[in-house]
């Protein structure tokens, strides 16, 4: 709160227009008068911005030049520090050659250019008469068209410019490429690659897995067999991502209908968030919760993936596993609902 | 059209601007703008960080296309980065890293490209509450504020469909979210995503749609927004603060040529400077590391880039179950079961649409609560508009929860406490936030303008410590001067209007709304210093506060 610029305000040298004066108002003092920079009244200090801005453009030229040595003698860098090497000094260079220029022009502009403030007055945007006349035009124009006389005309120019643009939107049908018919597009959400005997294979190896490998307080990462003969790999995957877990069956709460859906305790759920669609990537073991992390929606294995937490509304749907005749875990069925987050048509 | 002319060129650049001046005009223009006037405040620079690294991103973004391509197909890497050499990516993610790994400078591009996105959502928002703050998007400027709104929104599409485009882990990870947002609308929601990604997630076409998006048609818009909003600020002429000399009818700052000119391009430089520093020195989504993308691994503690980061937030926050109800219903229609998921389809749509209409609303809101219809050239102190720094403040406070609530894991694992603990405290802190953040930042206003009659009333503290004869210590005070005087006293001093009766004497509905509005925007208020009450103070007092520097009482005293 330094400001000690005392001085009447005849000096100021610009408007001082008053206030409105007639309520119980201030007046307005005008514009504080206009105090001279150093470099105005001394001509060593202008010499001397006039030197410190000649010293920030060479500034920017050596910085311009130090782009070309990163360029050009670093070369092609070899491995990740290398270019992390690189990358930082064409950073820099790039930096002194714009900063250079940059606080030399301001500095140019705040020491050396005329630094009194001018006060312009500010203009109607339009005038009134202008509008008036706009209308009248309009309206002229208008009634020449003889659109308001002419229903006939204007209804069937009307319907005409409703209907046009229609064939634009239905033109995006083939955004689809599957050439699905609406039925099936939907219908192809309901299935996975999973099927009867379908083997579990680890992800991303495509190895089978024995129940015996699976113990408790482990977690399989698990893809069905022949994912990567698939025609749209990533699409199977999208959907067909299963983790495998083992429980203590005694500690397992199963509901009518899903008795024999595990194996020794041996479950398979679907990897694919109920919310939006994330990888549930995280199990705790202690807890044998699921977590997503993307949204932090987590399930209780031990009730059948219900929703005990976050956002999710929906328990994770089931895969019905059993071991085949080699000792191999494989799929009973496809999953009994559609996987992933929820859809209009689910159901 | 008679060209015989009196006017003869002296000088060399008389001579170019003749030339082409016959050609195709061009003097008015310079006649216009050469020495129009423009206001200078630090705070107006917001905008000019947004245009400019705008333009960086231009640039930046031209670059790259020379060298990205847009494609799922699907190629085996075979680049300088060894660790995912001989691995099966889409060609997007493979070009990627050519251009971070194989292009001298493209890395660097890449961090400006970038970086200079996370600055300009950054630039636009914090623009967008300096213009809120000081009352700027006031008559006649409404639909410049409106624009600017557009432009935000514009700005977070454009950072979007771009961060998708290196098909990397991270960027899949956020499509999948956007796909299970959109299978969320009833009715449509499946069919648009299907149609959006040509078929079931992820497809191979969701990356050369979202890149002719990103490269053509959103930067399109947003110029085209760009220079719309231009051309209004120069239509409308810029706002200034008020202050001495500073009227609503006049503008007063420095002539476009050259201190502003020179000011506003150098400060191009300064702005290009920096974000060449941070893309030197920072890395940002280094895509390497995160791997081509694949629908099963997910890592831990991932985030999307700072402004989508609110509806990420939301979309933590709602509750999935709340007991034993759920929020996605399965509702039984004539043709079957239909699911509407609401644990989706609220925080993804209510939390934006509320304060995005409030936004776009709020100039015709507060010019119908207080029923100024006035053009308005002078900006508020935000002290001077307690009620709109309060609802301006209730917004960030909203917008704030839901952006730390994308971190919320982040919170629990750095500062080891529950992360149910801190969701649940986030929901807590989103009921009750914005309306704690409205009463407290009114209050703060309203105190401010209480300091500033006070320091208008007792003169300014001098530091100055009197000991008087009987022992007592006290500080001298002294008068203000007649500009920080007028600083302090010159503002719009808004009050309850009551609710009206129309002209058959009836008050409607809407107008006693109106009219409680009002009360509850202006019921308490400060009144700005009178110069007959600063008068009757003295009077009382029997002689003015002590005059140290003098000469500056005279035109307080009339």
């Amino acid at each position: 709160m330094g400001d000690h610029s005392h001085g009447s305000p005849d000096d100021s040298g610009t408007v001082a227009k008053a206030g409105t004066g007639t309520l119980d108002k201030f007046q307005d003092p005008g514009l504080p008068p206009h105090r001279k920079r150093l470099a105005d009244t001394d001509p060593h200090a202008e010499k001397r911005a006039e030197r410190q801005v000649a010293l920030l453009f060479i500034i920017s030229i050596i910085g311009t030049l130090s782009f070309f040595i990163a360029y050009f003698v670093l070369g092609r860098p070899e491995n990740i520090s290398e270019i992390r090497v690189q990358n930082a000094m064409l950073g820099l260079g790039t930096t002194f050659a714009m900063l250079g220029i940059g606080i030399g022009i301001v500095h140019w502009a705040k020491t050396l250019m005329p630094d009194h403030e001018i006060s312009e007055m500010r203009h109607e945007i339009t005038s009134e008469a202008d509008r008036k006349d706009a209308e009248e035009i309009i309206n002229q124009v208008i009634e020449e068209t003889g659109i308001k006389r002419r229903p006939l005309i204007r209804n069937t120019l009307i319907g005409a410019i409703a209907l046009a643009p229609i064939p634009a939107i239905f033109m995006f049908r083939d955004l689809d490429r599957t050439g699905k018919n609406a039925g099936e597009m939907v219908e192809q959400l309901r299935h996975t690659m999973w099927d009867k005997d379908v083997r579990l294979t680890r992800d991303p190896s495509g190895t089978p897995i024995k129940a015996s490998d699976v113990q408790i307080g482990s977690v399989f990462h698990v893809i069905p067999e022949g994912l990567d003969e698939a025609e749209d790999v990533l699409n199977e995957k999208a959907k067909a991502v299963v983790l495998l877990m083992r429980l203590d069956p005694d500690k397992m709460h199963i509901s009518a209908g899903r008795e024999d859906w595990h194996y020794q305790g041996i479950v398979a759920y679907s990897k694919i968030c109920t919310h939006v669609g994330c990888p549930v990537a995280l199990y705790e073991q202690q807890t044998h919760h699921l977590l997503c992390p993307c949204h932090q929606s987590t399930f209780d294995l031990t009730q059948e993936c219900k929703v005990i937490f976050g956002p999710a509304g929906r328990a994770l749907p089931q895969l019905p596993i059993k071991v085949d005749a080699n000792g191999f875990l494989v799929a009973q069925s496809d999953f009994h609902e559609p996987v992933g987050p929820s859809y209009w048509e689910r159901g | 059209m008679s060209t015989t002319t009196n006017y003869t060129p002296k000088t060399s650049t008389g001579r170019i601007a003749h030339f082409v001046d016959q050609r195709v005009g061009g003097s008015g223009i310079v006649k216009e703008f050469g020495r129009k006037i423009f206001p200078d405040h630090w705070s107006f620079m917001f905008g000019e960080v947004a245009l400019y690294t705008f333009v960086l991103l231009l640039i930046s973004g031209t670059f790259l296309t020379f060298f990205f391509d847009p494609s799922m197909a699907h190629v085996i890497y075979n680049g300088s980065y060894n660790p995912l050499r001989g691995i099966g990516m889409s060609a997007a993610y493979s070009s990627t890293l050519d251009i971070s790994f194989d292009v001298r400078g493209g890395l660097f591009m890449r961090q400006v490209h970038h970086w200079s996105a996370i600055l300009f959502v950054a630039a636009v928002s914090v623009h967008m509450l300096r213009v809120f703050f000081t009352g700027a998007f006031r008559k006649p400027r409404e639909l410049n504020w409106v624009v600017g709104g557009v432009l935000l929104i514009l700005a977070m599409a454009a950072g979007f469909t771009g961060y998708s485009l290196p098909d990397d882990l991270l960027s899949g990870n956020g499509l999948r979210i956007i796909d299970g947002v959109v299978k969320s609308i009833p009715l449509v929601g499946t069919y648009i995503s299907l149609f959006l990604f040509g078929g079931e997630f992820p497809g191979t076409l969701i990356i050369p749609r979202l890149y002719s998006l990103h490269i053509m048609i959103v930067p399109a818009i947003i110029l085209l927004m760009v220079g719309i909003h231009l051309f209004m600020v120069v239509v409308h002429k810029h706002t200034q603060y008020p202050g001495p000399g500073r009227t609503n009818d006049n503008v007063v700052g420095f002539p476009v040529g050259p201190v502003y000119a020179a000011k506003a391009g150098g400060f191009f430089f300064i702005v290009y400077g920096i974000v060449a520093a941070i893309s030197g020195l920072l890395t940002i989504n280094p895509v390497w590391n995160y791997g081509p993308y694949d629908p099963s691994p997910v890592s831990a503690g991932t985030q999307p880039d700072w402004y989508i980061g609110f509806v990420d937030g939301a979309l933590r926050l709602m509750p999935g179950v709340l007991g034993n109800f759920s929020f996605e219903w399965n509702i039984p229609f004539p043709w079957g079961v239909n699911t509407l998921s609401l644990n989706v389809l609220i925080p993804a749509l209510i939390p934006a649409g509320i304060m995005f209409t409030i936004m776009f609303a709020w100039p015709w809101i507060e010019s119908w609560v207080t029923k100024d219809k006035r053009e308005h050239h002078l900006l508020d102190r935000p002290r001077n508009a307690p009620f709109r720094t309060g609802m301006g403040v209730a917004g960030v406070v909203s917008y704030c929860v839901m952006w730390a609530a994308a971190s919320s894991d982040l919170i629990a694992t750095h500062f080891h406490v529950s992360l149910n603990d801190v969701t649940y405290w986030l929901r807590v802190l989103f009921i009750l936030g914005p309306i704690l953040g409205f009463v407290v930042a009114r209050r703060i206003a309203l105190s401010l303008q209480r300091k500033d009659r006070e320091i208008v009333l007792h003169g300014r503290e001098t530091g100055v410590i009197e000991m008087s004869p009987e022992g007592t210590f006290s500080e001298r005070h002294a008068d203000l001067d007649v500009y920080k005087l007028h600083q302090l006293v010159n503002y719009e001093d808004r009050k309850v209007i009551p609710a009206q009766p129309n002209a058959a004497g009836h008050i409607s509905r809407s107008e006693k709304r109106r009219g409680a509005l009002s009360k509850f925007f202006f019921e308490d208020r400060v009144a700005p210093v009178t110069p007959s009450e600063l008068a009757a103070l003295k009077a009382e007092h029997g002689h003015g506060p002590a005059e140290i520097e003098g000469s500056s009482t005279e035109s307080i005293e009339k």
